[in-house]
């Protein structure tokens, strides 16, 4: 499949469709909505981020209706309503990081990268967002990437090898 | 990886080879799913089973501390479908121990979830995942098909006529879905927005059936107590204050990490065990049960053993056993204008005095901090939390309040100061190397 048109298209692909089947089958046969926040993270990852366009093929396809859809996907931090760069850094700046550096990890990714929080690179390489807590205060400074991958003890080499292995 | 340490493992026993150790071989071998088994082929009536928990005095892990074997028994018996639920959204700052869990033993975890399900006659569960954590999601998800392929999850477990299956939900970065009705929504495909109460979740849960809603360490630890007997737990810790208790240590300490020991155990052998004070700074001041507990001064924490009564009775909560700690270099209206602010963030915006309270506290805290305080403000802040507590669907009011009252009522002359002179008393180049981000000397 064309990944380009995919990428355009609203339409999920077949792929991210079996996918959302499989979460649909996790719960009773009458709750299909309880799959919405699981299909909408398998959209946006096909996607990069989430259309209104997307969040009303989401809702089609579970059956409900697109302002449903639309509202768990505003509410809920980690999904992207605009676009984002290629890379999506999250860093956790909440106290319990920032007693060992994680607003100073945030102020040096800054600064390396030129940007501010919820701004991306001109090249649409990067993009920085401000965490809350992640659960792994213990691992402080932490960031993730995409949402999916934690990066620990991140400091100043930390964080320079990780910039330099994003393509 | 987080570091362990610990006087008496018991959650912890399968941590020992860390990630080489969370399969299901790692954890039959160190006598796990022998509780479940036990009790299927024995046929124990769950009344007994909750006898033996309610005996063990364990309280939910979660942050209120509520009996677990009571909670059980609130399940009405006769209903056809009912559920039980996990709580992994670990998000209260300061908290990491359920990712540990479930990271490094997540057969303990799934284990104690099947047992309960018998004991309240579940057919079907949830553990719902904390959004950040995804590789543990995944593992969850493996460790689900282990035990599914070796017949402790479907139908006729072990043989028997008890049937019950287990999935695992994750979640997408919401503090607000820790709080369990809030969390039940977000499984049923909604905003998390918690639910007024009564009912409890016990009588209208998940899809409005009965449902058993626990933390992640609370189901952790029932094999366990299965395994020794609910008296010999409740005998680890001290009358009131059952077992274990893992703490997640965070901030000023030389060694981060989890430390499992005995309900009762001295805040000072806690400290001492996580290394002691980062370059043998002094302690300020320590949130002894994540960010949602009441702040203590470090002379009234060097004075207080970890368990439920010794913090209540010095002013703050156990909360989560996630324990803060902070040394001399820590602006205290900094650190409380940073936690204000997740409070205003995370509000789900149903009630008025938390939706426009939270606002208001962090507002009111970080002009303070930038130096445009003004005299009245912290009766104003003060204010405000009265105007908060008590009065809202959740605990979450509440808990932007706590931090704002207590560190105002501990630090008051370090507020005074900013107010007065418009900057930190704490010298901000001494605040800035006390994170331990930048090297002594470096830019
Ligand atoms: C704002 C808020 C956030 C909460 N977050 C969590 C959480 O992350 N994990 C958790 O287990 N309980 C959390 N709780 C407590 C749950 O509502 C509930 O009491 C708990 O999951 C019950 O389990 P337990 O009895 O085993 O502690 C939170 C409560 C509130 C009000
Ligand atoms: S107290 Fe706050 S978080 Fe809780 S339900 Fe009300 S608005 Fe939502
Ligand atoms: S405060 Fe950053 S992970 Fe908990």
């Amino acid at each position: 499949m064309n990944t380009h048109n995919a990428m355009l298209s609203p339409e999920l692909s077949a792929a991210a469709l079996r996918k959302i089947d499989r979460e649909v089958a996790k719960y009773p046969a009458d709750q299909k909505q309880s799959a919405v926040m699981a299909a909408l993270v398998i959209a946006q990852d096909e996607k990069g981020w989430l259309s209104k366009e997307t969040i009303a093929a989401v809702a089609g396809y579970l059956g409900m209706a697109p302002i449903a859809a639309y509202e768990v996907a505003s509410f809920y931090n980690m999904y992207d309503l605009h676009p984002v760069g290629r890379y999506k850094l999250t860093v956790c700046t909440n106290l319990p990081c920032a007693l060992s550096g994680g607003v100073h990890a945030a102020d040096y990714v800054k600064q390396k990268l030129g940007i501010d929080f919820n701004e991306t690179t001109p090249d649409g390489k990067f993009t920085l967002k401000e965490g809350e807590c992640m659960g792994a205060c213990g691992d402080a400074p932490v960031l993730l990437v995409n949402n999916k991958r934690m990066c620990s003890f991140m400091l100043p080499e930390q964080i320079d090898k990780l910039l330099a292995e994003c393509k | 990886m987080a570091l362990i340490d610990t006087i008496n493992p018991l959650l912890t026993t399968g941590w020992a080879k860390g990630d080489a150790g969370w399969s299901l071989k790692d954890y039959e071998a160190r006598g796990g799913y022998k509780q479940l088994r036990r009790v299927l082929e024995s046929k124990m009536t769950p009344d007994d089973l909750i006898a033996e928990i309610k005996k063990s005095v364990l309280r939910g892990r979660g942050g209120a501390g509520f009996p677990t074997g009571l909670k059980w028994s609130f399940m009405p018996k006769a209903a056809p479908e009912k559920y039980v639920v996990c709580n992994t959204d670990e998000g209260e700052p300061g908290t990491f121990k359920d990712r540990d869990l479930l990271r490094f033993d997540p057969h303990s975890t799934i284990e104690g979830m099947i047992i309960a399900a018998y004991a309240v006659g579940a057919k079907r569960g949830y553990n719902y995942i904390h959004g950040e954590i995804f590789e543990i999601y995944q593992r969850f998800e493996e460790a689900l098909d282990q035990a599914r392929a070796a017949g402790y999850l479907g139908s006729n477990i072990l043989g028997s006529d008890f049937s019950f299956d287990l999935f695992a939900h994750h979640g997408w970065g919401a503090y607000i879905c820790g709080e369990e009705t809030g969390l039940l929504e977000s499984i049923e495909g909604k905003k998390g927005q918690p639910r007024y109460k009564p009912p409890f979740p016990a009588n209208f849960g998940l899809y409005g059936k009965p449902t058993t809603i626990n933390n992640t360490e609370t189901f952790a630890a029932i094999p366990f107590i299965l395994g020794m007997g609910g008296e010999a737990y409740l005998g680890l810790g001290k009358p009131n204050n059952g077992g274990t208790k893992l703490f997640s240590v965070s901030g000023h300490v030389n060694r981060p990490g989890n430390y499992e020991v005995p309900m009762g155990t001295p805040f000072a052998k806690l400290l001492e065990m996580a290394g002691g004070m980062r370059g043998g700074r002094k302690l300020k001041a320590v949130i002894p049960g994540g960010s949602s507990a009441p702040v203590l001064p470090a002379d009234v924490m060097m004075e207080c053993t970890m368990d439920y009564d010794s913090i209540a009775k010095a002013g703050s909560m156990l909360g989560s056993g996630a324990v803060i700690v902070m040394d001399e270099t820590v602006c205290m209206v900094k650190a409380l204008e940073r936690l204000s602010y997740f409070y205003f963030e995370e509000s789900c915006g149903q009630c008025t005095p938390c939706r426009e309270g939270s606002g208001w506290l962090y507002r009111v805290v970080h002009r303070i901090e930038h130096g445009q305080g003004r005299p009245e403000d912290l009766d104003l802040l003060n204010r405000v939390t009265d105007n908060m507590m008590g009065k809202t669907i959740c605990a979450l009011a509440a808990a932007a309040a706590f931090p704002v009252r207590s560190f105002i009522k501990h630090f008051k002359t370090e507020f005074e100061y900013h107010i007065e002179n418009k900057k930190c008393l704490i010298d901000p180049e001494v605040q800035r190397m006390g994170s331990g981000f930048f090297k002594a000397g470096a830019a």
